[in-house]
Parts: structure tokens; C-alpha cells; sequence
């Protein structure tokens, strides 16, 4: 039983890798072709230094990860602390209200942002769709992740502690910063990290609101599609996949390390 | 506590903007005609595209099903493991979602075309090749695999809660391998699969991107209404916001009427459960 198992699973991670790997492979494959291996090369990655069109569109989806990031992240933890602070009956009513972004289908939500901006572009002149509406739908969808993050540990951390801190003369908003912060700083990073992924791998919303001026990776893969694909793109692509390989196994190394320390101190 | 209410300030203020200000535009647009009088014209030609809706869901529900039947044995083996070789195991279901999806279903195609890897292979071990790309079973194949880690997720964060001492419990009381499937883990894991099987359906029905790299819209498959929507909105001068806003419109319906149904069988989470690892 335990090697079908083991059979099993080692199928399925196959199943899930075999499109990485290959391309992976023939990213340093010396012809343009996807299937037919032509001898090793480096000359996507040398050419990935001179593409422009890809070095801006990854300028944009780094800016936009990163500063949606950070805003979904500020505005979701008010959020979430303001949420935890209600009754019952209105938590729910800003819970589901939460929701809809995650459960509405991407098409519905970028086509929704879309006329919104179009539809204020044509009435006022402002927001033409371009970095600003492309960043403005990520912070939108980035929001619930950072709050379904952050709620639980709220729920967690001890009640009394802050209004501990209250009445032994803490300013509220100090009392935030040194009390609960600390506490629920576990959900925040897994928000904001979330946040930062979910930013660089949308393709629909991005699609949808970035218009001609400002294009995300994905935008400018997808508009690959159409002609040829270039293999500088798998170049890049293997490329940020090694800095993620490399970025989670040194926080699973500091993880199991922590681990162990701990257990020495207990 | 009053206090705490202000800094529910700027997320009402976002949402309200650009969540539901926008959905309220949908229904605006599905409402009138494209001079911006109120109209139920687009409404009504919504049945020459039911053929659409039943090809999405159906591709959908196939999609869903596959995803269930391969991810169950998974994500049990993977709950039955020591507590560092789950989260490793989980860091390998959870790794591929980090390279862009649209790269990874064109790296698919290039496998499964009619002279890739996949028939090149078939070819040498002497079998006929296979005709994939173009067809719903392409379409099917690359959903599951794009949306795989969405079910096999869930359905672990669930599984790892049923205590071994449970399934024990069942095999000392004499049930065989079968019963304490049924009878014990199924039960045990009915919210995963609930919010497996809604994770991976909303994006199936609704895609366009995976169709129309994998299939062949309008001349070997249907057009998923995915793709019908990106193009009313984005592929044709001038754009038909209107008809496309009434599509939109019913698919989020019957998204939000396949969640109600999700939740009301299972009653005991208001959230979707096991998102939250």
C-alpha cells in the first residue's frame, strides 16, 4: 500500500513538472524550437538583456507586485482590526462583502474595474487605464487575501492584552503598535506575501484594466502567444523561478533551524 | 471600542468604489442599449448563447471531477505524513502556482502538439499519435493541471485534522479499508472537497485563457463563454459592452447561486474554508 502510494504521488508531481522542466530545458536550447533539442546555449539569457519590451513589462509587474502589495496590506489589517471590533451580525456583513472579489469569476471582476474606468475616463478625462487603474485592481483583489490572513490570528491573540495596555495609560494607538502588532505579525507577512504573488501571476484582471501604456509580464506573454513565443521569455521565467526555488528553501533552512533552536531552549 | 470602527474607513470607502460601484456598472450595461437607454434587448438574446453556458459548465464540471478523483488519494497520503514531510510535500503541490500559469499551459501545449514531445515519444515506442490540441480533451487536460493545487490544497488542510487515533478507532471496531473510507475520512473531509470543488469550478467555467490557448474556439470546440465575453469586450471594434455586460452578469449569477448551493451543504463555515493554510 505505502509504495502505490508512493507511485501515485510521484505521478502526479510528474504530471505538475513536466510542462517546468521542459521548459526549463529548452530555455537553454540553442534553436527557437520547443520541441526538438538543437545543443546547450546560453543565448536567451543573453538576449532576455536586451529585450526591452520584456525589461519594462517586468519593471511593472515588479512595481505593481510590490506596491499593491503594500497597500492591500495597509488597508487590510485597519480593515481586519475594524472587522474584529464589530457584532456578529455587521462581521458578516463586511465578511461577505470581503468574499466577493475571491468568489466573483476574474473575467467578471476585470471586466467590472474596466468600465468603471472607461466610464470615468470618458466622463472626467482622469484614470486612463495604464499604471495607475492596472495598480488600483491589484490593491481591489488584494485586499481579502491580506484580511482572511490576518482575521484568525486576531481572533487568537489574547482580548485582554490591549485593554491591559489601555489601562495602564497607553495611548490606543500606540498600544496597537506595541500589543497587537506583535501578536498578529504571523497573518500580516502571509498577507502581504500572498498579495505580492497573487499581483505577479494575474493575467485576466491585469488584461482587462492595464491598457496599452503599462503591460505586465503576463499581458505581454499572452500577446506572445499570438505570434511565435520567443524563448527569452522562458529564459526569464526559469530565471525567477530559481530566485522563488532559492528565496523558499532559504525560509524553510531559517524555519527548521528555528525549529530547532526552540527546542533546545524548552 | 468605537475607535477601532475608524479604521474600517478606507476599505468601505475601496470596496464601495471599486467593488461595488463596478459590479453595479455590470448591471447597468446589461440593463440598456449602447446609447444608454433602458433596454432588455441584449437580455433577451442571451438564449443564443446557452449553447456556450452548458459547453463552459460542462467543461467545468469535467474539469472539477478530474481534479477531485486525482487530488483525493494525494492529499490523504500527504495528511498521513510526519509533520516536515507535509510541509515539504505541500511546498511541492504549492511550487509550480509561483511560475506564471500562461507559460507553464503554452510549456503544456508544446508537449501534448501534434509533433511534441508527447506524440514524439508515442511515435518511437511505435503507437499511433494522439490529435489533442484542438480538442475538449485538451481544454480539460490543461485545466487540470492549471487548477490541480487548488483542490489538492483544501482537501489537505482538512485531511490533516482527522486524528489518526480516529481511523484507528474504525479498524479496531472491524471495519474494513472500504468503511473507513466511507464511513470515516469521506465525512471527515466533506468541507475540503466542498471548497476544493469551488475553487477549482469558478475558474473552470470561466477561463477564457486556457481555452483558447488549448482549444480551437468555434471550429473544432465551442467557444467557452469566457472567451466569448473577452471578445465582445476587447476583440471586436467597437466593443459590445452591452451584450458582453449581460453575459457577465449571468455568469456571475450562476457562480454566486453554485457557491449558495456549496455553502448550504455545509453550513458550519461562513468562510471558504481551507484557503487559509
Amino acid at each position: 500500500m505505502k509504495t502505490l502510494s508512493r507511485i501515485y504521488n510521484t505521478l502526479i508531481f510528474a504530471f505538475l513538472y513536466a510542462p517546468i522542466v521542459v521548459l526549463v530545458i529548452f530555455s537553454f536550447n540553442d534553436s527557437k524550437s520547443r520541441s526538438i533539442w538543437n545543443g546547450f546555449s546560453l543565448r536567451w539569457y543573453e538576449a532576455l538583456f536586451y529585450d526591452e519590451e520584456i525589461r519594462e513589462a517586468l519593471g511593472v509587474t515588479l512595481q505593481v507586485a510590490i506596491l499593491s502589495a503594500l497597500f492591500a496590506t495597509v488597508i487590510g489589517v485597519l480593515a481586519a482590526v475594524g472587522i474584529h471590533a464589530l457584532n456578529k451580525k455587521l462581521r458578516k456583513v463586511f465578511l461577505t462583502v470581503n468574499n466577493l472579489p475571491m468568489v466573483n469569476p476574474e473575467i467578471v471582476t476585470g471586466i467590472s474595474l474596466m468600465l468603471l474606468f472607461v466610464f470615468i475616463y470618458q466622463t472626467t478625462g482622469l484614470l486612463r487605464t495604464g499604471f495607475l487603474t492596472l495598480l488600483i485592481a491589484h490593491i481591489t483583489f488584494n485586499i481579502p487575501y491580506v484580511i482572511l490572513q490576518v482575521m484568525p490570528k486576531l481572533r487568537q491573540m489574547n482580548q485582554h492584552m490591549y485593554e491591559a495596555a489601555l489601562d495602564l495609560g497607553c495611548h490606543p494607538t500606540r498600544a496597537f503598535f506595541k500589543v497587537v502588532m506583535p501578536e498578529i505579525m504571523p497573518g500580516v507577512t502571509t498577507g502581504a506575501l500572498m498579495a505580492f504573488t497573487m499581483s505577479l501571476d494575474d493575467f485576466v484582471i491585469s488584461y482587462f484594466t492595464s491598457g496599452s501604456t503599462a503591460q505586465t509580464l503576463s499581458v505581454t506573454i499572452y500577446n506572445m502567444t499570438k505570434r511565435p513565443i520567443t524563448p527569452v521569455i522562458n529564459a526569464l521565467s526559469t530565471l525567477m523561478f530559481g530566485t522563488i526555488l532559492l528565496l523558499l528553501l532559504a525560509v524553510n533552512i531559517y524555519q527548521i533551524r528555528d525549529d530547532a533552536k526552540k527546542k533546545r531552549t524548552v | 471600542m468605537k475607535r477601532t470602527r475608524l479604521t474600517l474607513f478606507p476599505f468601505g470607502i475601496w470596496m464601495i468604489l471599486f467593488t461595488i460601484i463596478p459590479l453595479a456598472m455590470v448591471v447597468w450595461f446589461a440593463l440598456t442599449d449602447d446609447s444608454g437607454h433602458f433596454s432588455l434587448e441584449n437580455m433577451a438574446q442571451i438564449v443564443n448563447y446557452l449553447p456556450s453556458f452548458w459547453y463552459s459548465i460542462w467543461v467545468g464540471a469535467l474539469s472539477t471531477f478530474f481534479c477531485l478523483i486525482l487530488a483525493y488519494p494525494l492529499a490523504y497520503s500527504i495528511s498521513r505524513r510526519s509533520g516536515r514531510t507535509q510541509r515539504t510535500m505541500v511546498l511541492i503541490v504549492m511550487l509550480p502556482m509561483w511560475m506564471n500559469s500562461l507559460l507553464r499551459i503554452t510549456a503544456l501545449k508544446s508537449i501534448i502538439d501534434d509533433n511534441g514531445l508527447l506524440n514524439r515519444f508515442l511515435e518511437m515506442i511505435g503507437l499511433e499519435p494522439v490529435k489533442l490540441v484542438g480538442t475538449t480533451a485538451a481544454i480539460v487536460l490543461g485545466m487540470v493541471y492549471d487548477f490541480l493545487p487548488f483542490m489538492i490544497l483544501p482537501l489537505y488542510s482538512v485531511m490533516t485534522k482527522i486524528d489518526n487515533r480516529t481511523i484507528e478507532a474504525a479498524q479496531d471496531l472491524g471495519s474494513n479499508g472500504f468503511q473507513v473510507l466511507s464511513r470515516v475520512i469521506l465525512p471527515l473531509s466533506v468541507p475540503g472537497i466542498l471548497s476544493g470543488i469551488t475553487m477549482v469550478f469558478v475558474p473552470s467555467v470561466s477561463t477564457f485563457v486556457v481555452a483558447t490557448l488549448l482549444g480551437n474556439g468555434g471550429v473544432t470546440t465551442p467557444l467557452m463563454i469566457g472567451e466569448i465575453i473577452e471578445f465582445l469586450f476587447k476583440g471586436s471594434a467597437p466593443a459590445y459592452n452591452n451584450m458582453g455586460a449581460v453575459l457577465s452578469l449571468v455568469l456571475m449569477l450562476l457562480i454566486l447561486l453554485c457557491i449558495a448551493v456549496m455553502n448550504s451543504v455545509d453550513k458550519d463555515s461562513d468562510e471558504i474554508g481551507g484557503m487559509v493554510p
